[in-house]
């Protein structure tokens, strides 16, 4: 009866109130860095590598959020590179790609999964 | 059913069976695909995208399924290793036969490794293949030192993926005089090598690689000039040869420089044998590039499909631009004609690394080739020209700088004088006749509906800025006033929105999205607007902090590695020797760089994210505020240090700048402004290259407006002459607002005052002789700004849900461990990105 049906394995984060509105903040999980953004128009959240693949650097989390056709993004502070929050495909044309990661909400509590990438 | 085998599953062998599925089904012909490698058809194109994260799955042209889909029968691990012609069968290395109708070889090519001594030892690679790349990985996580024989663009690549790995030096060994010999001439590889020094590659040019020495595994390589190396990897791109050993197993014609030999139908000397791709020789000539090959899988394809209404390779326009590490290349037609078949046109920027050479016919008609290197921003235009063999402007140098001076209309009017079958982008066939009537009949305004309603620049996009081009000159040409709208959500433009928002009495973005808005923003209209509310209301920009530009998000400046700099102000940059202390303190307390600005000012640069609520509180107790050094606000009031000591001062400038900066610190506006006070005519403090700059005359003082620095100097106008103080800051008021209220996000004052109609006159009007009947408007306005104005960041240090914001991570109070420094003249430098 035990057995384990969920194979995520959800590390909590941090709390909700945390991460500011249609905003983001970065956590850091072991050695990781997780940039966790409050869509709050949408009512979504998401979680990406905090490191922005162009000049690799650990920026993302304080990046602005928005959305391009529809598409939620971050843009990257230093180059204005953005990238697609559902899937981490960079929408302004260029061959990057970012990790993202799944996320879930839970008593005012940010949970996150690093094992298998979305 | 036919039966047609493929040999070989590469892009172009993958290519010719997605085009002969999509022009015949699945039930005419039987496809079997022998693919030496054990995955699919990966995009070899992007293989060095697999070092920076991309998986050998994200790089498949198709998954496995597409080929069960279309009923094709897949078979990797199968190496063709001969061909029976008479029972038209192909062998397959594990001793299996298939029968075939038609065989299509599309073998591709392998790297081609020179006669070296030592290429057998062990980190000894090329770079071809994902298995290659894998091992390269594997290799290279000991090595420090790394080496690239060949210096053209895979050697590059590969070059460039071994700085990425993080090895400490990488050399590019290249056998002739100059890099990319064959796209390139000598100077355009001159400028192309100081691009890749700036990355930290070492260039060894006309050098003759003899041995590779090392017992087991390579240590290093000797050159016939006696000199050596020490690398502890080698990556050899020296080209590529065709994958032709099966011809002279069964008996098939070679090209001259080997390839299966074909003809103008792709067909080898047997004619159910074809060949596409790098393994095939078309008139002596071998294509390794990818287009060809697609065409020629287009070619077959059709072919086989329709057989009465053939479809034959002609060669193929090897013009191509490349995204080289650090900088962009492009050869057009052909790049090394010379006089007296053509003549050059030469533009060679040694500082910013830009070299462009254009080959025109000796009467100046026509265009034959083009080399750029830094700047390809043209490439379509030049293409298109070349292609469609376009007569050339009366100037055809301005093709080169057609995009940089908006002024020169040369280039826009030249775009309409292009004939209607003129081919504006080339991935989807659509030429300029299809784009100008989209744009009549549907009334495109924008050019994401050219391309949803054309298909023009969906491919490569590389037409992109002549789309751009083309509807502002049919626009303009229809006299339609081309509105500049904010971005995709909001429908109006800064100055409509400024009105709206002022109208109304909005205060967030919510309630402006809401209203006027769609979609949830994006990064061009959130600062836009907060700048906006910042103009109105002059509130803590911080209550609204997701919608800041990163540096207003911090109040301090985003710099390389992801620390900021802090500027406090220094009004005038009269400062006082304690004060100096303090800032040196607190330099020294937080490891922080110095340096004196241009604005006259100290900039520390270097501080953690989480040390600055601490930094300016240390900074705010002796005095200091903020200096808005990372805002669009203003700036320094520069001065001159005037009558009170100098011998030629005619008034007292650091005064009057410090009452000036002090009166508008902290205003935010569409950029930054700066401004200077100078105390006579030799204008010390060069206020005519400011945003408004103030000169002592012997009755007053004169104003000037709208100069610039930086990147595209202008001088600044006179204003007004021989004013007293008090109308001077009058002007300045009304300038600043009339500025604010009707410029376009992120235009500097003398962009403004370029796009402003009338000019000067009509700016002297509105602002002293009140043609708008807004002056007291304006004044009130101003007013209302510098009455409103605090210290944001003694707020923030005050105030803890804002000081609270300042964390690097919200679930431990740890600073970003990834930042590093280096040292350098006694202090620190950011760690090179």
């Amino acid at each position: 009866m035990n057995e384990v049906l969920e194979q995520t394995k959800w590390i909590k984060a941090c709390r909700t109130t945390d991460i500011p509105e249609n905003g983001g903040a970065a956590v850091k999980i072991g050695n990781e860095q997780i940039a966790v953004f409050n869509f709050t128009r949408t009512g979504k959240w998401y979680a990406t590598q905090n490191e922005c693949p162009h000049k690799k650097q650990m920026i993302l989390s304080r990046g602005m959020i928005g959305c391009a056709d529809n598409i939620p993004k971050v843009a990257c502070p230093f180059h204005k590179k953005t990238f697609s929050l559902e899937n981490g495909t960079c929408l302004s044309g260029e061959d990057y790609t970012i990790k993202t990661f799944p996320i879930k909400i839970e008593n005012g509590y940010v949970y996150i999964s690093i094992n298998d990438e979305v | 059913m036919k039966k047609i085998i493929v040999a070989g599953n590469g892009m172009v062998g993958y290519k010719f069976c997605e085009k002969l599925i999509s022009k015949s089904g699945t039930d005419k012909f039987q496809i079997t695909v022998l693919g030496e490698e054990p995955r699919p058809a990966y995009d070899r194109v992007h293989l060095s995208e697999y070092f920076s994260g991309k998986t050998a799955n994200d790089l498949l042209m198709a998954k496995e399924d597409w080929y069960k889909q279309n009923q094709i029968n897949l078979l990797t691990n199968h190496t063709v290793t001969n061909i029976d012609r008479f029972k038209k069968t192909v062998h397959t290395h594990n001793g299996k036969k298939y029968n075939y109708d038609y065989l299509i070889l599309a073998t591709g090519s392998a790297p081609f490794v020179p006669n070296i001594q030592g290429t057998d030892k062990e980190g000894v690679f090329v770079y071809r293949t994902i298995e290659d790349l894998e091992m390269i990985k594997a290799w290279g996580k000991k090595a420090k030192t790394g080496s690239v024989i060949g210096g053209g663009l895979l050697g590059l690549e590969a070059a460039k993926a071994l700085l990425d790995m993080g090895l400490q030096k990488v050399y590019v060994i290249e056998f002739a005089q100059r890099l990319m010999p064959r796209q390139l001439d000598e100077k355009a590889s001159a400028i192309l090598q100081k691009q890749l020094e700036k990355l930290g590659l070492t260039i060894l040019l006309n050098k003759n690689t003899r041995t590779i020495t090392g017992n087991q595994a390579i240590n290093g390589l000797t050159f016939s000039d006696e000199s050596s190396i020490e690398s502890d990897i080698l990556i050899i791109s020296a080209g590529i040869k065709a994958r032709d050993e099966l011809a002279d197993k069964c008996g098939l014609e070679k090209g001259p420089r080997g390839g299966f030999k074909v003809n103008h139908l792709l067909q080898t000397s047997d004619p159910s044998i074809y060949a596409i791709g790098e393994c095939a020789s078309y008139e002596g000539m071998i294509y390794g590039l990818v287009a060809p090959g697609y065409d020629m899988a287009e070619v077959v394809a059709h072919n086989l499909c329709q057989p009465e209404q053939t479809k034959t390779f002609n060669g193929c326009d090897l013009s191509t631009k490349l995204k080289l590490i650090g900088t962009d290349v492009a050869s057009i037609g052909n790049p090394f004609i010379e006089e007296p078949d053509a003549k050059t046109i030469v533009y060679e920027d040694k500082h910013k690394l830009i070299y462009q050479r254009l080959n025109i016919t000796a009467d100046g008609k026509y265009l034959l080739g083009a080399i750029l290197v830094g700047d390809t921003e043209q490439y379509g235009m030049m293409l298109q020209t070349y292609l469609n063999k376009i007569v050339l402007p009366q100037n055809p140098e301005n093709l080169l700088f057609a995009n940089k001076a908006t002024e020169s209309s040369d280039n826009k009017n030249y775009l309409l004088n292009l004939p209607d079958e003129a081919l504006i982008c080339s991935c989807e066939s659509v030429n300029k006749g299809a784009i100008c009537r989209a744009i009549d009949e549907h009334q495109i305004q924008d050019v994401n509906t050219i391309k949803k309603c054309t298909k023009a620049g969906t491919g490569c996009g590389g037409c992109t800025p002549m789309l751009k081009d083309l509807l502002a000159a049919t626009l303009k040409a229809k006299g339609v006033y081309l509105r500049n709208i904010l971005c995709e959500h909001f429908n109006y433009t800064r100055q409509e929105l400024f009105d709206l928002i002022r109208i109304n009495r909005l205060h967030t973005y919510d309630d402006i999205l809401n209203r006027f808005g769609r979609g949830h923003g994006c990064e061009v209209c959130k600062p836009a607007i907060a700048s906006i509310l910042a103009s109105l209301y002059n509130d803590n920009i911080l209550k609204q902090d997701t919608i800041q530009d990163t540096n207003d998000r911090f109040l301090a400046n985003l710099q390389k590695g992801g620390t900021y700099s802090v500027v406090p102000r220094i009004p005038g940059g009269e400062i006082t020797p304690d004060k100096l202390i303090v800032i040196g303190q607190v330099a020294k307390k937080y490891g922080l760089y110095t340096k004196i600005t241009g604005g006259q000012r100290i900039d520390m640069f270097g501080a953690h994210l989480n040390d600055l609520p601490a930094i300016w509180e240390e900074l705010i107790n002796a005095g200091f505020e903020s200096g808005h050094a990372y805002g669009k606000a203003l700036r320094t009031v520069k001065s001159c240090v005037g009558s009170t000591w100098c011998r030629f001062g005619l008034h007292d400038s650091v005064s009057f700048a410090i009452e000036i900066e002090n009166r508008y610190k902290g205003l935010r506006a569409p950029h930054k402004i700066k401004a200077a006070v100078s105390g006579c005519v030799r204008e010390c403090a060069e206020a005519q290259s400011k945003d408004f700059g103030i000169i002592a005359t012997e009755k007053g003082w004169n104003l000037y407006v709208c100069g610039n620095g930086g990147a595209k100097p202008q001088h600044a106008v006179l204003l007004a002459s021989d004013i007293d103080k008090e109308t001077c800051i009058k002007y300045i008021d009304r300038f600043l607002m009339f500025y604010i209220r009707t410029a376009d996000p992120l235009t500097r004052t003398a962009t403004w005052f370029n796009k402003l109609e009338g000019g000067i006159e009509y700016l002297r009007d509105v602002i002293i002789n009140d043609s708008l009947g807004i002056a007291e408007e304006l004044e009130k306005e101003m007013q209302i700004l510098i009455s409103n104005y605090k210290c944001e960041w003694k707020e923030a240090v005050e105030t803890p849900e804002i000081r609270n914001k300042f964390r690097y991570f919200v679930n431990t109070d740890e600073k970003d461990p990834t930042v590093q420094f280096e040292p350098m003249r006694d202090q620190i430098k950011a760690k090179e990105w």
